[in-house]
């Protein structure tokens, strides 16, 4: 009987069996463990653009208060950030900044683009100086939509952002 | 002067000057007769604004402009608060250094540049303010002059007026005009890598307008 | 000399010798770039011998949309919106500006209980804007309370702005012809309930910021501008007002009904860092005292807008108005040719004004003065670029 236990195509479906079970063991609460870390602790850099700056700042105030997700903004450098909400009109002179500034941060990143300037350039379409939205430079992942937006309606963006996060592989 | 309420220096789209002589300078043609004084009309607004019916002290200020340069000088309306003359940009200098000492302007608020080109003109306007003289202080003085569309160089101002450094740069690139003398005449908001038109001037159309 | 000296000497003239470092090594130049932990997108360079500096140029046009030109383009009423995003927080001083000028032009005259609540919106949005302003100097000066109360604060006078106008910071409230619409009802009640509260805030306030050893230590003697500088120099606003020039639009040249409204201008003498900071908070209480005396005399009843045309129009002409808004005098100069879209519009902004003043204080000064300095100034770069 052992023999035919330890014959090749027995043995490579045991060992395809025990793998599998140690997948399900451990790798899926690792990186469950490890997106819930990476998801309340969103730190975002500080780009405040033109207008919706405004309400990002009321978004960090005390009524509605964002700190409680955990999205700090951290007043340091930005090589420790992993967020970027890009708040409000991109000129054609901030273009290449902004891209280094997406550039000088850790993997992995995210992006938000918070207003109707960022997503496709808004009331200014038409300005001869403004960029038609975000998405030629940098890769966007939550789009959160208004002109300005509503502090809600940025704290809704997060949580979307949020649940993006949790369904991913870890990298 | 006549004794009504705005006194206006126009009629029938003439330019006169106080002397009842119209100019016939270089800077007179059509499209100025287009900037036309609703003066008449808006005595109601301006009671509850300033206050004051009267122009007096604004008709002394442009009798004394205009009894020193004569004829160099185009006084394009008088109103409660508001002058506004015309110079050519040989004696723009001069002008406004005589402004300066002898009423106590001090300081120019803003600096805009129009671009006519049916005219194929720039006309570039200096709102100079006062902060100083008590009864100044709520007028302003708008000193205008006229330029050539292909060639526009003018006098810069800066030796009198320091206040106009950043105005005058910014007009330069989005209007065209080279300002003379004046210590840095670069790009101030655009991109480093504006290879177009000056953005004001009519000929630079918006995209799909 | 001894032996002993001379041998001393000489090993310190060596030592001299090998560390002389050239005029240039002892230059830094700093880029303060566009993403800096402040706000908005402008960058200045310094150049520092030490931890003093020597050299600073402006860079300023990163938010530059081209409101002037995008004017052109939209008839008198379409600019109204997109006039008021230069300065977001402070919307409803810059279309009033633009309102009366195209008011002036159009030649038309706006009922008394719409100027009244214009005036109201107007107070209401410079007391946001100062809040604004004040948090944001909690930012820079690494103060949290400073930027947490303020902006709490701040969103009562939002929720009463949301009550009159429907939007919490881009209102489009000022049309040429009045206001929108009329105020809600109980909304007066509100507000001087709301004017109360604040002016026992303001005492807190004026104890825990401005008392403060560490936020005199940092902003008294810093960066002082005279009068005779501050007047050269063509400053506007709470800056010429810090330095002993008693300016206020409002004052000097009454528009709509401030010629009915009795107040005083707050101005100081001393003209440095913490007069500048000084000025906007006495701004704050007299506002209030501004709104009191708004809400008691405005009129019970009566029309708040005159109608106007779809495409309004006037005879061709200039008008060159102002207001107080925050940050200075703002003013308009709008050219018309008899079509409904204006030929030029140029907006005469306080931030501009006031960037002549900044390479003008920096140069000389410590590099750890450089937040209190850049911000008193009371400088929007999105306001400065249009």
């Amino acid at each position: 009987m052992l023999k035919d236990l330890v014959n090749p195509t027995n043995f490579n479906l045991m060992v395809g069996k025990l793998g599998d079970v140690l997948i399900k063991a451990f790798d899926m609460p690792l990186g469950y463990a490890i997106n819930w870390g990476r998801i309340w602790s969103l730190w975002p850099v500080h780009l405040e653009t033109a207008c919706c700056s405004v309400e990002f700042g009321a978004a960090s105030g005390p009524r509605y208060d964002v700190e409680r997700f955990g999205i700090i903004e951290a007043f340091g450098s930005l090589r420790q950030c992993d967020l970027i909400v890009v708040q409000g009109t991109v000129t054609r002179k901030m273009a290449p900044r902004l891209r280094m500034v997406y550039d000088q941060m850790p993997e992995p990143k995210y992006v938000i683009a918070m207003g109707a300037c960022a997503i496709t350039g808004g009331l200014y379409i038409d300005s001869y100086n403004v960029l038609p939205g975000i998405d030629g430079i940098v890769p966007v992942d939550v789009y959160v939509p208004g002109c300005p937006p509503r502090p809600e309606t940025l704290i809704q963006g997060c949580m979307l952002l949020q649940e993006k996060i949790k369904r991913s592989k870890i990298r | 002067m006549t004794s009504k309420d705005v006194p206006t220096e126009r009629s029938n789209g003439e330019l006169i000057n106080n002397q009842g002589t119209s100019i016939d300078s270089k800077t007179v043609d059509e499209s100025s007769n287009k900037v036309k004084d609703v003066g008449n009309a808006q005595s109601s607004i301006s009671t509850r604004e300033s206050g004051a019916l009267s122009t007096k002290p604004e008709q002394d200020i442009i009798n004394k402009i205009v009894a020193r340069y004569g004829n160099n000088v185009e006084v394009l309306y008088v109103r409660p608060s508001r002058m506004k003359i015309r110079v050519l940009p040989e004696n723009m200098i001069s002008i406004a250094g005589f402004i300066k000492e002898n009423f106590g302007f001090d300081h120019a608020e803003s600096v805009s540049g129009t671009d006519y080109p049916k005219d194929n003109q720039i006309e570039v306007v200096y709102h100079i303010g006062s902060y100083t003289v008590e009864e100044l202080i709520p007028k302003i003085l708008a000193l205008s002059t006229r330029t050539n569309r292909d060639e526009p160089r003018l006098p810069s101002l800066i030796s009198i007026f320091p206040s106009v450094e950043y105005h005058e740069r910014e007009t330069y690139e989005m209007i065209g005009a080279y300002f003379e003398g004046h210590p840095r005449m670069e790009r101030f908001l655009l991109p480093e890598d504006w290879a177009d038109i000056p953005p004001l001037r009519k000929d630079f159309r918006i995209k799909g307008r | 000399m001894t032996d002993f000296e001379q041998k001393v000497d000489e090993t310190m003239k060596m030592g001299l010798q090998i560390v002389k470092e050239t005029e240039e090594d002892r230059l830094m130049t700093l880029s303060v770039g566009p993403q800096h932990p402040g706000s908005g997108h402008f960058r200045f360079t310094v150049k520092v011998d030490g931890d003093y500096i020597v050299y600073c140029d402006p860079d300023p046009g990163y938010v530059h949309r081209g409101e002037e030109k995008m004017s052109e383009y939209r008839n008198f009423i379409q600019n109204i919106p997109h006039l008021e995003r230069p300065v977001i927080h402070d919307s409803n001083n810059i279309t009033y500006s633009y309102s009366l000028a195209v008011e002036e032009l159009v030649n038309i005259e706006v009922p008394r209980r719409g100027q009244y609540i214009r005036a109201l919106a107007s107070e209401l949005n410079r007391q946001v804007y100062t809040l604004y302003w004040l948090a944001i100097y909690g930012i820079f000066l690494g103060h949290s309370t400073m930027f947490m109360w303020p902006t709490g604060d701040r969103e009562l006078f939002i929720d009463l702005l949301e009550a009159l106008t429907g939007a919490r910071v881009t209102h489009a409230f000022n049309i040429p012809g009045g206001v929108r619409n009329d105020i809600p009802e109980g909304f007066k009640d509100r507000c001087l309930r709301q004017i109360a509260y604040f002016e026992k805030r303001l005492v807190e306030y004026e104890d825990i910021f401005y008392n403060n050893p560490l936020f005199r230590q940092r902003t008294e003697g810093v960066g002082t501008l005279s009068k005779e500088d501050a007047i050269r120099l063509g400053v506007t606003g709470s800056v010429v007002r810090a330095s002993g020039v008693p300016f206020d639009v409002r004052k000097v040249e009454p528009y709509d009904i401030y010629n009915e409204i009795d107040f005083k201008v707050q101005y100081m003498k001393s003209g440095d860092s913490f007069a500048r900071s000084m000025v906007p908070f006495f701004d704050m209480r007299e506002s209030c005292h501004i709104m009191r005396q708004l809400l008691d005399k405005m009129p019970p009843t009566g029309e708040v807008r005159t109608k106007l045309q779809p495409n309004p129009k006037g005879p061709a002409g200039e008008s060159y108005k102002r207001v107080e808004s925050g940050r200075g005098a703002l003013g308009y100069y709008i050219i018309s040719d008899g079509s409904p879209k204006p030929y030029r519009v140029k907006i005469s902004v306080g931030s501009f004004r006031n960037m002549l003043a900044l390479p003008f204080l920096l140069i000389g000064s410590k590099l750890g003065d450089m937040p209190s300095i850049y911000w008193s100034l009371n400088y929007w770069p999105v306001e400065a670029d249009r």
